[in-house]
């Protein structure tokens, strides 16, 4: 199976986002980590490669560091990796589907995975947007799969019920937690993933100029510092009366 | 000025969800004078397509076709770009939901239009519109704006209040029957796993345990308790990876973000991870052992104690108050 996987580069989920002078959010000093549902993506990539046969490549459309996440994803076992480098523009999700398709649209993809949502903007376009610039099925938020011949079975979290879903190939899934355990890296991994083949493509190479935003970012907030509000006190038998009385009276909530 | 409008309102079990509801009360805010036409596509019929109406859609149609009575993608794209096609509208508004978010994107991807995902508050900043959505599930917001060809937003359950039903409010309800082919990708079997039917992104009180609860079976106090208050039940990262529950209860960064009215964070100590998803709930209550642990920082009430002592006895003082109400 050729399969391709679309990362990103995040911030850890550990972080705390604050803004800085300008009003953007801080960069400086936070960790970056492969985005986690991302990583769900490669773990299955590498099993289904491992599996069926074939090649696994990881593509990310991001700035120059977003190489140090490529290696990470070679080191657990990828074959190949791709960075769609754009340095200065943030990118909004029809930029970047549209970079990703015009680079995937000649690979002959059976299977696209990549994670259900970016940690940081959560957005979760992608995915569809590239299967529709594809022309191929997409089945999101999977938890299972199970590929075989030019079919594949899959079971989706719609909220909570799964749906079993059978699909022709080419496919594009998107990994919800649960679908598998991200292995890391093996020492002989990291190794070995300074060899392997990661090939660097301009932006502008694959259309970028003509592809304009279509969402413009007017800023940011941080939301309301919630303060500790009160502890009850007495037995156990008073806490919970206490509760249940602001509960109804103060905050009105039941 | 005004803009017409097409919300998708998506129902469950014959039944509108909240935020088709709250759909039409955004379209309705960026439509100005324009139509807001609400469409059907599910298994809801004309009762409530009047409900629609009565909230501030002014007209309905349901779209009919045995393909659309079970969600898939490629059915329901084919549909709405059947309905866009008849209606021509100048914007879309549906739920984030698991549908919302599966189909929204491919179709915005078709249309070559800009999507505005996760809206919880929308202004009307003169003509153009601003969105906010939570970024870093929601420890900070983006403002933003759209390339206003076509607008296109879904809306995060549970944050843009629906409009009150007026009953003197009246409109057309048409009816479009879809022509579906090629289905790539078919449901064969749905697993309902969610026995409670009350859906953890929906829920105006959910009931979260963590690594506090101790076992699969220390989930047992708080469903009681989710029970009496017609709740959901959550689940911490830790609690999950535990094994003490499935992922798909999961709140936080990685997870559900939810914005409950009311969260009971149980045997949760407040990780950052956690907080993350739930921190924009209107009022928390926490219980904990520990009266060091973070999730007090952020708890409007806290009670410091064993939850299998506090809980029991939680659930019997709310039973009695709310059936004394």
């Amino acid at each position: 199976m050729n399969i391709y996987v679309l990362m990103k580069r995040t911030f850890d989920t550990e972080e705390k986002i604050t803004l800085g002078a300008d009003g953007s959010i801080n960069e400086q000093d936070a960790e970056f980590v492969i985005n986690p549902y991302d990583e769900y993506a490669i773990e299955e990539a590498i099993a289904q490669r491992d599996k069926n046969g074939g090649e696994v490549t990881v593509v990310t459309v991001g700035r120059e560091p977003s190489e140090q996440q490529l290696r990470t994803a070679l080191a657990m076992g990828a074959d190949r990796a791709v960075l769609i480098r754009c340095d200065e523009r943030p990118l909004d999700p029809h930029q970047t589907a549209v970079l990703l398709a015009n680079y995937l649209k000649d690979k002959q993809a059976d299977l696209i995975i990549g994670g259900n949502i970016g940690v940081d903007w959560g957005t979760g376009q992608i995915g569809p947007r590239v299967a529709e610039l594809l022309g191929i099925a997409q089945v999101t938020t999977i938890t299972k799969l199970e590929g075989e011949g030019g079919r594949a079975t899959v079971v989706r979290d719609a909220e909570g019920d799964e749906e079993i879903i059978e699909a022709q190939l080419p496919l594009l899934v998107t990994a919800q937690q649960g679908l598998n355990e991200p292995r890391y890296p093996s020492l002989p991994g990291i190794m070995k993933a300074k060899k392997k083949p990661l090939e660097v493509i301009d932006a502008e190479e694959l259309g970028l100029a003509e592809t304009q935003a279509k969402t413009v970012t007017a800023g940011y907030f941080l939301p309301p510092k919630k303060t500790g509000g009160v502890k009850l006190q007495g037995d156990v038998r008073e806490q919970a009366r206490q509760l249940v009385q602001k509960l109804i009276y103060e905050a009105k909530v039941i | 000025m005004g803009r017409k409008f097409l919300v998708l309102a998506e129902s469950r079990g014959g039944q509108l969800r909240n935020v088709a509801l709250e759909a039409v009360a955004a379209a309705r805010q960026l439509a100005g004078d324009g139509e807001v036409v609400a469409a059907l596509l599910g298994d809801a019929g004309e009762d409530e397509a009047n409900r629609l109406i009565r909230h501030g859609a002014d007209r309905a149609v349901i779209v009919r076709h045995d393909s659309l009575k079970q969600y898939t993608t490629d059915a329901w794209f084919q549909a709405v770009l059947q309905l866009k096609e008849r209606e021509q509208p100048g914007g879309l508004v549906m739920g984030h939901t698991a549908l919302g978010k599966d189909l929204a994107p491919r179709i915005a991807a078709r249309l070559q239009s800009g999507l505005v995902s996760d809206v919880v508050r929308i202004e009307a900043e003169g003509e153009v519109p601003v969105f906010t959505r939570p970024i870093y599930a929601g420890k900070a917001f983006e403002r933003l704006r759209a390339d206003d060809s076509f607008l296109f937003v879904t809306i995060r359950p549970n944050n843009i209040p629906f409009l009150p039903g007026d009953d003197s409010r009246s409109g057309r309800i048409d009816e479009l029957q879809a022509e579906i082919r090629d289905l790539r990708a078919v449901v064969r079997e749905v697993v309902r796993k969610t026995a409670s039917g009350v859906d953890l992104t929906e829920a105006r009180i959910i009931v979260s345990g963590g690594r506090g609860v101790k076992s699969a079976e220390g989930f047992q106090p708080l469903r009681e308790l989710a029970e009496v208050l017609g709740a959901a039940v959550g689940a911490s990262r830790g609690a999950c990876d535990a094994g003490y529950c499935d992922y798909s209860m999961q709140i936080g960064q990685t997870g559900k973000v939810v914005t409950p009215d009311l969260y009971f964070a149980i045997g949760i100590s407040g990780a950052i991870q956690h907080v993350a998803g739930m921190s924009n709930s209107k009022v928390i209550v926490a219980i904990n052992k520990d009266p060091e642990a973070p999730i007090f920082d952020i708890a409007d009430y806290g009670i410091v104690g064993d939850l299998f002592e506090v809980v029991p006895v939680l659930t019997e003082e709310l039973r009695q108050a709310l059936s004394a109400k």
